[in-house]
């Protein structure tokens, strides 16, 4: 049980991290608008902005990865500009995979970041412009830093759900150890063995131990950034 | 030393029109709540809409929407000091008052603008650790940094008692004498302004009131 990490394991865990890196890289920013456009903004079709981000949250998973793979898979619209234009495969790749968890992630990304972004007092927001600053910097200097702590739950909540995500990547990015293989998937294609239970178990633990180590990094973060405004 | 501003606005079933020049240096508008005292303000601050709205200061139009000069809240160049003082609570004094540093060059230090309103030395406190009075001389200093051609205050009064009442509105005389800022401060209650005011503007559900 308390061996060293095999190649197999070594390389799923890995590539659930950088899978789930590079979602949140490719999530983060786009969160941060949708939460702040649904915060604030008031326009028409608002309502249809909002289902489109909540989708994957109540769709199955594995239907989600299947319009991946229809709209960015090979022979999709975008895939296939993707391939020709950029010589960029996402579909059966580890991209692929961050894609599919990024998807994913990204309605429990931005609620929270909302729900903070519509708890900044606006009068705030107003002093700032009465001082001189334009509206990016009103967000960048004041709505931001005030909403940190539900831009940083939101983050955690997406790294959590994108190091976990298994269905939708299956379907659009596969099982390829080393590239697609991610710890969910491999803990599915060792139960999946004959005598595959104790690599699974190993396998969980791995998993169990990454998201206890965000889940606490997170609470230092959060802790030591209300301490500092108490303070200084 | 001359001001003259219009604001013309109709917020739900409220309207508001009301015209007013003086060569006062600081002005009070007085009026019951719900007169449209904070109105006024916003509406030559910039915020929400207005049908017409023109602030001239020193021969200096700032805004004039009739001829189409209807700048945004932050190029106003107006010093906003707000009821609930509105202080950014994730930053320090000092912070808060260097907020305006990137958009004035020749914006007051954070220490200049502490020792006009008596509080050198607070640049590292928090904005939580302010009573009610400093908190508000806070604000004070904060829209002077940016040395703006006029000074809105709204209902700077309400919440302190007599004693800081008073020790405020010395504050305000001395930074009128010293910085010679103009100023339109709204109140509710006219005794604040003896000492203060040249000029006082009253307020009737939205009309000036000779």
């Amino acid at each position: 049980m308390f061996e060293p990490l095999s190649p197999f394991e070594a390389d799923a865990l890995w590539l659930s991290l950088k899978v789930a890196a590079g979602s949140l890289i490719v999530t983060a920013p786009i969160a941060l608008a949708l939460a702040w456009i649904l915060a604030r903004g008031r326009f028409p079709g608002k309502w249809l902005v909002e289902v489109l981000v909540n989708l994957p949250l109540v769709l199955p998973p594995v239907v989600t990865g299947l319009f991946l793979l229809m709209v960015f898979g090979v022979r999709g619209p975008v895939g296939g500009w993707l391939r020709e234009s950029f010589g960029v495969t996402l579909a059966f790749h580890w991209t692929g995979a961050a894609l599919a968890a990024a998807v994913m992630a990204l309605p429990l990304v931005v609620r929270p970041m909302r729900l903070s972004f519509e708890a900044v007092d606006q009068r705030l927001e107003q002093a700032a412009a009465s001082l001189g600053a334009p509206p990016l910097h009103v967000f960048a200097r004041i709505s931001l830093p005030l909403a940190a702590p539900g831009i940083v739950a939101g983050l955690m909540l997406g790294f959590a759900r994108a190091f976990g995500e298994f269905g939708a990547t299956v379907t659009f990015a596969g099982s390829i150890p080393g590239e697609t293989q991610t710890l969910p998937v491999a803990i599915y294609t060792s139960l999946q063995r004959a005598n595959g239970e104790p690599a699974a178990i190993r396998l969980a633990v791995l998993s169990v131990l990454v998201s206890v180590v965000a889940l606490v990094v997170t609470e230092r973060m959060n802790s030591r950034a209300h301490q500092g405004r108490r303070q200084g | 030393m001359s001001l003259s501003f219009q604001v013309k606005t109709w917020r739900d079933d409220f309207n508001l029109d009301v015209a007013f020049e003086t060569e006062a240096r600081v002005v009070a508008v007085v009026g019951a709540s719900g007169a449209g005292k904070t109105t006024l303000l916003e509406g030559l601050a910039g915020f929400g809409t207005v049908e017409a709205a023109r602030l001239v200061v020193d021969g200096e139009v700032l805004v004039d929407t009739a001829s189409g000069l209807a700048p945004p809240p932050h190029r106003r160049s107006l010093g906003h000091v707000f009821q609930d003082g509105r202080l950014f609570p994730h930053l320090s004094v000092g912070a808060n008052i260097a907020f305006v540093q990137p958009y004035v060059p020749n914006a007051m230090a954070p220490a200049e603008a502490l020792r006009l309103v008596d509080l050198a030395g607070y640049e590292n406190r928090w904005p939580g650790s302010l009573s009610g009075g400093e908190a508000r001389r806070v604000a004070v200093a904060r829209a002077l940094a940016g040395r703006p051609r006029l000074l809105l205050l709204d209902e700077p009064f309400t919440g302190l008692d007599r004693r800081r009442r008073t020790n405020l509105i010395d504050h305000l005389v001395r930074l009128r004498d010293q910085t010679g800022t103009p100023m339109l401060i709204v109140s509710h209650d006219e005794r604040d302004f003896e000492d203060l005011a040249g000029a006082i503007l009253t307020i009737e559900s939205g009309r000036a009131v000779a």
